[in-house]
């Protein structure tokens, strides 16, 4: 059943429309940033963004934290609460079901189907970033002109963020081309896994309805009331729990050495959220009555 | 093939499916029939596995269900509530794509699998249009396609020629005798008596959840005992006939009589001439009609004794000894006598 799923999405247009979306939001704003040469100040707007105009390479994690915030959990939630309520909704959910295909799997092969696509289209966004970057602000490591290695850039970048509490100390430490290699694949997969929450919250609403929008807008209700409540202090209590705390925490990985502590706890939420929600829906799902 | 005891379906208030018994023997070609709203659907629903009875015991192919009913899934081939497809890929990639998801059946024979299932449908010819753009028959005929895929002990089939033209109906009949022939079940759903006339050897007959009939057909359908004559001689016949006659209407006359032969025989010995003469035998559509009460889409306001509730306040236990309301059948299923 996965691999059909997999063959599915992938045949899917609407999969490749979503995919595209996503790509074409970060080549919009460097179109912006490159004919008008205004980029946010350091420390204000999307991260890393304010260091782009001086390397071109760091376009990839700009991008990455350009669709981060709003437009893949958005997709993420459309996608995974397609996923049952969408078969019930068309009639294949029973011919599956009869097929035989087992429950659990099926809601298992619905989730990693969700979780295929973010990999894709997190690797997907950071390749178009990166040539989107180079060709509109072209990269320091080619020219000479900055005599600041594209590392140093990276940990300034990041100094120059909101969430930049890094120590001064990091800032311009080199980082070898292979470890920048190695983290943005650690920011790949850290921000992955950080749609997983969300996956498994509008699969589980997908087991109890038979329309996919009804689902994706459920889980879209539970991501607006996490951000909300992750800027209110009076919530301040519940904000390490909340599913979208630590979303910004890959940011992290490029500091100089990485700080893991935000990353493992953003990753133990991550996988407790899908623990449960994953579990919600197979109590759910295994009990009911399939009547779409 | 499938035994149900007492099998109940309640959801919520609505009791949908209450003690049904049903008992389709393998090679059977069982029709369930009944009014909107009557069960059926739900019935066939829980066979499956896809709805989980409230009461009762349910047995298929020898695996208790909902209990084993994986093992004996991949046996089944189902239609249920219309066909259903991925509206963005053409039939071929949908059965390719739904033969691949369960068990069994190699990667290598997929290909061959879905082309006879498609040849078998008539879907042959098809192209790599996307089912979006499929008629309703088109559609149906592939969602019969997937059905037959894993050439299926048993089929389930819930309106099975819902969208069909007449011409497309036939087809499908044709295939179902065919493949009972070679040794297949078939348990199906409808409301187009005409149908399951047709095709059918045994009936279930479901009221509001309930079997009200269950019987072979040609049992159901035996000759009545009474036979229907045509004469212009009508006042000298009902003269002959005194005491055997049960009804006149002008020409027509219904006379409780076993034997058309003889009675023909007596007829012509007197000299009345006879235009025509056959036994009665009861239509399905006066045994359904007489055995169910309105469906559940026919909604009348609540007055009492009248209206909807007329109809079915004496269903008869045993229909097929039970005399007809009606006079005479109205269909043409007079079988001529001898």
């Amino acid at each position: 059943m996965i691999h059909v799923e997999l063959l599915r999405l992938a045949r899917r247009p609407r999969t490749w429309m979503i995919l595209t979306m996503l790509c074409g939001l970060p080549i919009l704003v460097a179109v912006f940033v490159a004919v008008s040469n205004l980029v946010p100040a350091p420390g204000q707007g999307p991260a890393f963004l304010s260091a782009v105009l001086s390397d071109g390479s760091l376009y990839p994690a700009a991008g990455l934290a350009l669709v981060l915030p709003v437009f893949l959990p958005v997709s993420v939630a459309v996608l995974s609460g397609d996923g049952v309520a969408g078969e019930a909704a068309t009639g294949m959910l029973r011919y599956l079901l009869v097929r035989p295909v087992r429950r659990t799997r099926l809601l298992v092969a619905k989730l990693i189907g969700t979780m295929s696509f973010v990999l894709v289209a997190v690797i997907l966004v950071a390749i178009t970033s990166y040539i989107t970057g180079v060709l509109a602000f072209g990269s320091s490591r080619t020219p000479p002109v900055s005599s600041t290695p594209s590392s140093g850039a990276i940990s300034s970048a990041v100094t120059g963020t909101s969430v930049g509490t890094v120590s001064t100390s990091l800032s311009g430490t080199p980082l070898p081309a292979g470890q920048l290699i190695l983290r943005v694949a650690y920011g790949i997969g850290y921000i992955s896994v950080s749609m997983l929450g969300v996956a498994a919250i509008a699969l589980f609403l997908s087991t109890f309805t038979d329309s996919a929008l009804g689902a994706a807008l459920g889980a879209l209700a539970a991501l607006v009331t996490s951000e909300v409540l992750a800027t209110l202090d009076a919530a301040g209590g519940v904000r390490p729990y909340l599913p979208t705390n630590y979303w910004l925490a890959w940011i992290d990985l490029f500091r100089q050495p990485i700080l893991w502590h935000n990353v493992q706890r953003g990753l133990a939420i991550q996988a407790v959220y899908a623990l449960v929600f994953l579990g919600a829906a197979w109590a759910n799902f295994s009990t009911k009555d399939v009547t779409g | 093939m499938i035994t149900t005891r007492q099998v109940t379906k309640r959801f919520g208030r609505v009791l949908a499916v209450d003690g049904v018994d049903l008992d389709v023997r393998a090679g059977d070609r069982y029709g369930l029939l009944g009014p909107n709203g009557s069960g059926k659907t739900t019935l066939l629903r829980m066979l499956l596995g896809l709805v989980f009875a409230t009461s009762g015991e349910i047995e298929v192919d020898g695996c208790p269900v909902p209990r084993r009913v994986a093992q004996v899934l991949p046996r089944i081939g189902a239609l249920i509530e219309g066909p259903a497809a991925y509206g963005y890929l053409s039939g071929r990639a949908n059965l390719a794509l739904l033969d691949a998801a369960g068990p069994g059946g190699g990667r290598r024979t997929r290909r061959a699998r879905v082309d006879e299932a498609l040849e078998r449908v008539g879907l042959a010819g098809v192209d790599r249009r996307p089912v979006r753009a499929y008629s309703l028959g088109m559609r149906q005929r592939l969602g019969l396609a997937g059905a037959l895929l894993r050439r299926p002990d048993l089929l389930i089939l819930d309106e099975p020629t819902n969208g069909l033209d007449p011409r497309g109906i036939r087809e499908i009949r044709d295939l179902l005798i065919e493949l009972n022939g070679q040794g297949t079940t078939v348990l199906l759903s409808s409301h187009l008596l005409g149908e399951v006339d047709a095709l059918c050897t045994r009936i279930g007959v479901l009221d509001r959840g309930r079997m009200v009939i269950q019987d072979e057909l040609a049992v159901l359908r035996a000759p009545t005992g009474r036979v229907v004559l045509h004469t212009p001689d009508a006042e000298r016949a009902v003269a002959l006939l005194d005491g055997t006659l049960l009804h006149r209407d002008g020409d027509r006359l219904l006379i409780r009589d076993e034997d058309p032969a003889r009675l023909n025989a007596r007829l012509v010995a007197a000299g009345l001439r006879v235009a025509e003469l056959v036994r009665e035998r009861r239509s399905l559509e006066d045994l359904v009609v007489e055995a169910t009460r309105p469906g559940s889409d026919r909604v009348d306001l609540p007055r009492g004794g009248g209206g909807a509730d007329t109809n079915g306040s004496a269903p008869p236990a045993a229909p097929s000894t039970a005399a007809p309301s009606a006079p005479a059948p109205s269909e043409p299923t007079e079988e001529p006598a001898p």
